[in-house]
């Protein structure tokens, strides 16, 4: 229950159906993406300007009320979960795109607009804004910089933090800051990159100014179908080092093929071990050459089958075989659990021999999709959750391979973010100083900890509990905790 | 002696230290006030695999070093950075965050910044970010500490992401006015063009081309204009300003929204209309600047703080978080700020 006095001063600004708190009304809120994870909200309150957001925020500053931030909920890591004595702060209805200026290519927009419709606003100008998570035609742009959001051609154009050029922040105590600007640096501290990924713990971002950029004049896709992963992963780099950068460069392993080809029919081999899809995208030329360049690779690697789109029918039916691969793999199994650790791309075949271990340890079928030109592994365990206990061996086994990932020198999240699915292993891969730098920068912006608390870093005491193995400059960890 | 002994023997004695690579670019921000603390010692690239499209090397290694062993695998800082000196290191690149020309079509020296390890100023080793290219665990600390001038820490080995070489380059010379240079600069960078550069100087508009061989040909053949033969000399000069533009006691660089109209006392306009140098004995470009949406740096000169003033909030905030890393003060912060 949140104060009466906080319901109060709320529903002295906000119209009435800006605030929410009858339990049918909440329990669309109990969760995002992340579903395993659910937790009712105290209140929701559907802001419809920042004049209100400073408001809400400075009301619930003085009545000492965590606040979570959201935008359409496609999270995957449970950023946006509620928690229990927290206000819900839904961004959904600042959706406006502000303006478009297609001679300077920056979007002005506001926190809850759609990723895809930034790029559709701007396609009249032969503009786009390149990150694409593959949720965009659901995820806001403010989600997007919260978690830095990826997608599937990170590798050539960036992760958000690469096509941002200024975001507008509200801070808890309600104070309006402007990190970056439309120039191309500002003075100071480099803020902007310190809010993009932070997770709704330092301010609520209240408007944004992307980049656009140029459509390329042509995109064309390349299927490679290899009969081991180990020659695929191989081509990959082989690919980089010929000096090409795909603007997407995905790979799927056999089971995650078999369910793509079942569900979407994209007409991939059905002998292959794991397959790449490559697209080279860019003025005309420059496209024959890439193909010609990535045709020669791809066959000294060994690949046993080999095709190119030759229009944009079949480019779509190739690219639709992967980006159906999760929902293919919801066919297969009553649940799936998507993982997202990084990892360096001269590990891949060591990780993946790794992960075929620990699948067949716990009895758990692992299906993997990755976007492999960066080493963003997606590997998605099967599971049920009416099985007693499954979803506990699943989420020890995801903990694995996610040290794993750390181990081989990569990391735990490439593109989801920590939220509260991966806080744990935040334990392994940083140490006590790096955690409590974290923790200073948060209450830099926090100072009471009120934005989003228990997301994203863990508490020292958490990692102390847990006993995690991470030895930094050969010491034990938290040697300064008691251990219980 | 080891960096860190020294950083608690300055506490213990109540000194600052400036942090120094070879100090090439020893005369951009506020003068330095304290010790010198040398990286020079911290040298070695570390790992680096073309396959990878990474290289991990320690802050104290030159510029120079890295760029040779990318050339031998056909690869490059996205970043073209400028030296401004033979010594220069890579983690004064990182400390002072300059870019070169190829900076608005191929990202910043903060875009290519994949990981850093440091040491702050309790002497602690901190290591953030990491090898691989996308990497979202944690705040982004790698990319706080570009440009942070040495106010955070001693940066002592930093992971970069790579591209390759392109086949390709030719540069293009266009008569024209500032005006229409700083248009065609915009409507350009909106066309599907291999653009890695441009610039408008002495009455020309200036572009690179940079691609596959058959992208470049093409593009020239839509753009028109005057082959240049030593373009790669062109983009050295103005990337190193050793153009005769930039011999004055005061210059002045303009970080603008790409289509500002023309500004006062221009001697170039570079990054497809983003950057404006401009010379002046006076603190006019910090109010042009400001009112055209941006910020003015004095980039030589003296008479004026280096950088922009901050707001107040902002001033604080900068505050907190160099106390965070910082909290004896014992590095010299007022290179950024006083």
């Amino acid at each position: 229950m949140l104060p009466s006095v906080l319901l109060t001063g709320l529903r002295r600004f906000l119209p009435k159906a800006s605030l929410l708190t009858k339990p049918e009304q909440l329990v669309p809120y109990e969760c995002d993406a992340l579903s395993a994870y659910r937790q009712m909200p105290a209140a929701v309150a559907l802001p419809e300007d920042e004049i209100q957001i400073a408001k809400i925020l400075r009301l619930c500053h003085q009545c000492n009320v965590p606040v979570v931030a959201r935008g359409h909920g496609t999270g995957l890591s449970g950023g946006a979960l509620p928690l229990k004595n927290a206000l819900l702060l839904s961004l959904a209805k600042l959706n406006k795109i502000i303006h478009i200026d297609p001679l300077s290519r920056i979007a002005k927009v506001q926190p809850g607009v759609r990723n895809l419709a930034i790029s559709q606003a701007a396609a009249p100008h032969g503009l786009y804004y390149a990150p694409d998570p593959s949720s965009q035609i659901a995820c806001s742009i403010g989600g997007n910089v919260a978690e830095n959001s990826g997608g599937i051609h990170c590798l050539k154009y960036g992760l958000t933090v690469h096509n941002v050029l200024e975001v507008r922040v509200v801070t808890m105590d309600g104070e309006l800051l402007t990190l970056g600007s439309q120039a191309l640096d500002s003075p100071g501290y480099d803020l902007l990159a310190l809010i993009n990924g932070s997770e709704g713990m330092l301010g609520v971002i209240t408007e944004i100014t992307v980049k656009l950029l140029a459509k390329p004049e042509r995109a064309q896709v390349m299927l490679a179908a290899f009969d081991s992963v180990e020659k695929a992963g191989h081509a990959v780099g082989e690919i980089i080092a010929a000096g090409i950068i795909p603007a997407g460069l995905e790979m799927m392993d056999k089971l995650a093929i078999r369910a793509a080809e079942a569900y979407v029919h994209a007409g991939y081999p059905d002998n292959a071990e794991a397959l790449l899809l490559i697209e080279i995208d860019g003025v005309n030329e420059e496209v024959s050459d890439g193909i010609h360049v990535v045709h020669d690779v791809v066959q000294r690697c060994g690949a046993i089958e080999i095709r190119t789109a030759t229009d944009d029918a079949e480019r779509a039916t190739l690219w639709a075989g992967r980006k159906a691969a999760f929902p293919a793999v919801g066919r297969i199994s009553p649940d799936y659990y998507c993982m997202d650790g990084t990892i360096p791309r001269s590990k891949l075949p060591e990780v993946l021999r790794r992960i075929a271990e620990l699948s067949k340890e716990y009895g758990l079928p692992v299906a993997n999709v990755f976007h492999a030109g960066d080493g963003n592994l997606h590997p998605l365990i099967l599971y049920d959750a009416n099985k007693a206990g499954e979803l506990t061996k699943t989420e020890e086994m995801g903990g694995k391979i996610l040290e794993l990932c750390i181990a081989v020198g990569g990391t735990i999240t490439g593109e989801h973010g920590v939220g509260i699915e991966k806080i744990n292993q935040m334990c392994s891969q940083f140490a006590t100083p790096e955690l409590e730098i974290f923790h200073a920068l948060k209450a830099a912006f926090d100072p009471l900890g009120l934005l989003n608390p228990g997301k994203a870093v863990p508490s020292l005491y958490r990692c102390a509990e847990l006993g995690a193995m991470h030895v930094h400059h050969g010491q034990l960890p938290h040697p300064e905790l008691p251990r219980f | 002696m080891d960096i860190a002994v020294r950083i608690q023997q300055a506490i213990a004695e109540k000194k600052t230290l400036t942090i120094r690579g070879s100090g090439s670019k020893a005369f951009y921000g506020n003068a330095p006030t304290g010790e010198l603390l040398s990286t020079q010692g911290l040298t070695g690239i570390v790992a680096y695999d073309p396959r990878e499209l990474t290289i991990t090397a320690r802050a104290g290694t030159t510029l120079k070093e890295i760029e040779a062993a990318l050339g031998k695998n056909k690869q490059m800082l996205p970043f073209e950075p400028p030296y401004f000196g033979d010594g220069a290191t890579l983690g004064g690149s990182i400390a002072t965050g300059l870019s070169g020309p190829r900076r608005p079509y191929a990202g910043a020296v903060r875009d290519a910044v994949l990981g850093v390890e440091l040491i702050d100023g309790r002497g602690q080793h901190l290591r953030f970010g990491g090898r691989v290219i996308k990497n979202v665990a944690g705040y982004d600390v790698s990319r706080l500490v570009v440009g942070s001038l040495g106010s955070l820490g001693v940066l002592t080995e930093v992971t970069i992401k790579l591209l390759p070489q392109p086949s390709c380059e030719r540069t293009l010379s266009l008569e024209m006015n500032e005006i229409k240079a700083i248009e065609i600069m915009n409507q350009w960078a909106a066309r599907p063009l291999p653009l890695s550069a441009s610039a408008w100087i002495a009455g020309r508009l200036v572009v690179r081309l940079s691609g596959a061989e058959s992208a470049v040909n093409a593009a020239v053949g839509k753009l028109g204009g005057e082959d240049i033969a030593d373009g790669a000399v062109f983009w050295a000069a103005l990337k190193e300003q050793t153009l005769p533009i930039f011999e004055t006691s005061s210059l002045w660089r303009l970080s603008v929204p790409s289509t500002t109209p023309p500004i006062a006392g221009t001697r170039c306009v570079e990054w497809g209309g983003a950057v404006r140098w401009v010379v002046d004995s006076s603190d006019a470009p910090r109010h042009q600047a400001l009112a055209a949406g941006g910020h003015a740096t004095l980039f030589r000169g003296i008479g004026y703080p280096a950088f922009a003033p901050l707001s107040a909030p902002m001033a604080d905030l900068h505050q907190r978080i160099r106390q965070i890393f910082d909290p004896h003060g014992v590095f010299d912060a007022g290179r950024l700020y006083a």
